[in-house]
């Protein structure tokens, strides 16, 4: 029992008119793990969570989520989940405090239990000391930690996040990724959607990626950048419009043209900057890294995660 | 009743029969607004001491529902009671519901607890009504006080106004589940105004040609403040229970649609 | 054309209202029902229905009651249109759609866009009034061309009310709930009770000080007499002097409070 997926679709679609957003993927999510979707704006990811969130009816396909069927249990499910959606909607007539505590009473909790995980959360959250103030001044990402505060009142097993930390800054998505982490720890099942790889790399043990609806690999982060990429990238910039990849084709397995740079994907990167070098290609700037799953994506489709 | 019949129609997942703690959050939200809900008292009374002072001294007396003479004020008074539980229920159903619906995201976050669409309609119409009652309380106080009714009847009239705001709110909340922008509204404005001066509220329906009586006798206004009247002025008429049953049914249609509707609309 | 300038100060008001109308061109039908629907409403259900129950008698001066109301539901028309033309849509212009930060980065002054602001807000009254003018001439209630007058008076009563609260509207941070007991404790009981249905001789004497503060009293005692053609030049004189001096004030108080919070 406790082995049995939490998640599991086959064939999952959501099509809205004529336009299919989710175009028959499969997944499965197992207790404890932290799975994600990588993709870019309108792939498909949050359509995916809300059928998974059971607040959007599927179209085609099975869904189970929690061992439930979201189209008959929808209440039941819900009850088990904690629900991140990509815009905070916070209650802005409430307080800090009464956000968490009203939230909890929706879940059918009594006000004494409320009162006391409120009081946990807001510390969990590092909100305790703005528990009384209103909701709309936070900043962002008060606003946000509190977004996940909330959806930890009823103690879920299973956490789904979308775009946990889009539009936040450097400091404020540590934060957040240091909260995450010890939900992990405490055995929270997470799933979250992203189009950062920085993020993807950080928190999933497991995630798919995703393109136009459908899924294009899964994997861990590691095994997805072994299978689809090489160890090193040589990135070579060039002004707009003045890059030629001809002289560079055959110092790596691939190359990607990019409107602004050329990168050639290799074992070595250093050997073949220098072999580019001797070859008369003279770039604005070069840079010799490892391979990010932005590569494994930009391989898959062709195209860049963040434009 | 309504609950369990609610339950009947509805299909299963869209109502967790938990409405009460959506009723929780509005008292939660409107303890700090206590200001706002206290001074809605006042448009009533205004509209009442402008009847009674100015325009009773103009108009005199008039013919009463059971045909006996009755000073303006105590005719007035009635339909105004009337009227502000159709403009308490219509707003609240309308331009607060889209606000929450389309901006502030509220029911939103409720969906996906697991509380249905139902719950929300259940409980914001439950929470207009409270309102209403407590309006609609005092409004009767003080119309008592001021010796405007005649007939101990008058203390059914508090149900049944609750009656008439349920019908108003749950068909205003149907309403606005269609809307798409503010300037939509301007159609609520545009029935609201029109009812509440031409429904024989601050007249007799005889000032009508024949055909054009017809015509009011279509807004459900007109039958509220025929109830109020009725129940104010002690005449009770079999009649009555015609006016009730078209707030029964706009009830009932108004909640089934409302909630579906919700249901369409957040859970797509 | 001419080089980018500062322009003339008339030409930035109306640059100002230039942009206000090529908003309203977008945006009319939304406030057609409240502006020009309204009053006529009123003027129909408590004109002619509530009217038939009403003696001419020496209270309505010995006309219909319809046509005693014509030109006090003018002016009280105008204050409505006013007070809705001077809240919400002030705080957008600052808060919403933010439309006078974006007139202060030109060479227009935050004084030219309040008194541009007012400008527009004369305009819609004047067409508004014209409207209304043109539909009680239908409907019969019109007695003679001095309703040309009521009109300018009634637009003056709308201004006079308009300017101090559009200086006060300068002033709103919130979500405008501040406006709520502006419509409720002032606009609402001034339309039904500072002498537009009714004589103000009819109120109780302790609350008759009350009415005459009013801009609205002012409006409708001038309106009607200038409908009635009954016009002496002292009454006539001191109403113009009171709703001047308030439409003044309010405009050097609204001057001043857009200096304040557009000025750098």
């Amino acid at each position: 029992m406790a082995d049995d997926p939490l998640v599991l679709a086959e064939g999952l679609t959501k099509r809205f008119g004529e336009f299919e957003a989710v175009a028959g993927i499969d997944i499965e999510v197992r207790r404890g793990e932290a799975f994600g979707f990588l993709g870019p704006n309108g792939a498909g990811k949050s359509s995916t969570m809300r059928m998974v969130a059971c607040v959007s009816p599927r179209s085609g396909g099975t869904l189970s989520v929690l061992g439930m069927d979201p189209d008959t249990d929808g209440p039941k499910i819900r009850a088990r989940l904690g629900v991140v959606p990509q815009q905070d909607n916070l209650d802005n007539e409430l307080t800090v405090r009464q956000n968490l505590q009203v939230y909890g009473r929706y879940f059918g909790l009594s006000r004494k239990h409320v009162r006391d995980k409120a009081t946990e959360l807001l510390e969990f959250a590092q909100l305790s000391d703005r528990a009384d103030d209103e909701v709309d001044p936070l900043s962002g990402g008060m606003k946000r930690r509190l977004t996940i505060a909330r959806s930890l009142v009823n103690d879920p097993e299973l956490l789904l996040l979308d775009e946990p930390t889009t539009g936040l800054d450097p400091q404020a998505r540590h934060l957040l990724w240091d909260r995450l982490f010890r939900l992990k720890q405490q055995g929270v099942t997470l799933i979250v959607t992203t189009h950062y790889m920085d993020e993807a790399e950080q928190l999933c043990d497991r995630l798919v990626v995703m393109d136009k609806g459908k899924i294009a690999a899964e994997g861990s982060p590691a095994q997805l950048i072994d299978r689809y990429s090489t160890k090193e990238v040589l990135e070579l910039r060039f002004p707009p419009g003045q890059q030629d990849p001809a002289p560079v084709q055959d110092l790596g397995e691939r190359v990607e043209v990019l409107p602004d740079r050329i990168l050639v994907y290799t074992t070595d990167g250093e050997a073949s900057l220098a072999a580019a070098h001797t070859r008369g290609v003279t770039p604005v700037s070069s840079l010799v890294r490892r391979s990010t799953l932005e590569d494994v994506f930009l391989r898959l489709t062709g195209r860049t995660l963040v434009d | 009743m309504s609950v369990g019949l609610v339950w009947r129609v509805v299909p299963p997942g869209l109502y967790a029969r938990r409405a009460r703690t959506v009723v929780e959050r509005s008292f939660l939200v409107n303890r700090r607004a206590w200001m706002t809900i206290f001074s809605g008292f006042f448009e009533s009374f205004f509209y009442l001491f402008a009847m009674g002072v100015g325009f009773g001294r103009l108009v005199g007396e008039v013919i009463g529902p059971g045909g006996q003479p009755m000073s303006y004020a105590a005719y007035v008074a009635p339909a105004l009671l009337a009227a502000s539980a159709m403009n308490g229920a219509v707003y609240d159903a309308t331009f607060n519901l889209f606000f929450k619906l389309k901006y502030a995201k509220v029911y939103d976050g409720m969906l996906a607890t697991p509380l249905g669409p139902f719950d929300v309609a259940i409980g914001e119409i439950s929470w207009a009504l409270i309102r209403g009652a407590v309006y609609a309380t005092g409004f009767l106080t003080v119309i008592s006080v001021l010796g405007l009714v005649s007939s101990p009847w008058t203390i059914l009239a508090l149900p049944v106004v609750l009656l008439v705001s349920l019908a108003f709110a749950a068909v205003g909340m149907a309403c606005t589940t269609f809307m798409r922008s503010w300037q939509d509204f301007d159609l609520v404005q545009l029935a609201l105004l029109p009812m509440f001066l031409f429904s024989a509220t601050f007249y007799p329906l005889s000032v009508y040609p024949d055909g054009l009586q017809w015509v009011v006798r279509l807004s459900p206004l007109y039958h509220a403040v025929e109830l109020m009247r009725g129940l104010t002025a002690g005449v009770i008429e079999w009649a009555m229970l015609g006016h009730l049953s078209y707030f029964v049914v706009m009830a009932v249609v108004g909640l089934i649609v409302a909630g579906r509707r919700l249901g369409k609309l957040l859970l797509s | 054309m001419p080089g980018p300038t500062a322009p003339h100060p008339w030409q930035a008001r109306f640059l100002v209202v230039e942009s206000m109308w090529i908003w309203y061109r977008r945006n009319w039908r939304a406030t057609v029902v409240s502006t020009v629907l309204n009053p006529v409403f009123f003027l129909v259900a408590m004109g002619f229905g509530l009217g038939s129950q009403i003696q001419p008698g020496a209270a309505t001066g010995g006309y219909g009651y319809a046509v005693y109301l014509m030109p006090a539901m003018l002016a009280a028309g105008a204050v409505q249109n006013a007070a809705g033309e001077s809240t919400f849509p002030i705080l957008s212009g600052f808060k919403w759609s933010r439309v006078y930060w974006g007139m202060t980065a030109t060479p227009i002054t935050p004084a030219q866009v309040a008194t541009g602001q007012l400008l527009w807000i004369l305009f819609r009254l004047v067409f508004s009034g014209i409207v209304f003018v043109i539909v009680g001439a239908a409907l019969g209630v019109v007695t003679g061309a001095g309703i040309i007058l009521s009109l300018v008076f009634a637009v003056l009563a709308g201004m006079a009310f308009a300017a101090p609260l559009v200086a006060f509207a300068a002033t709103i941070e919130g979500e405008g709930t501040a406006f709520n007991p502006v419509f409720r404790f002032i606009v609402l009981p001034m339309t039904l009770l500072a002498g537009t249905f009714f004589p103000v001789t009819e109120l109780p004497a302790l609350v008759r000080p009350i009415a005459w503060i009013t801009p609205l009293w002012h409006g409708t005692e001038l309106a009607r007499a200038a409908a009635f053609w009954n016009l002496e030049f002292w009454p006539v004189a001191g109403h113009m002097a009171y709703l001047l001096a308030l439409t003044g004030i309010g405009a050097a108080l609204a001057v001043r409070n857009f200096r304040r919070r557009l000025g750098v």
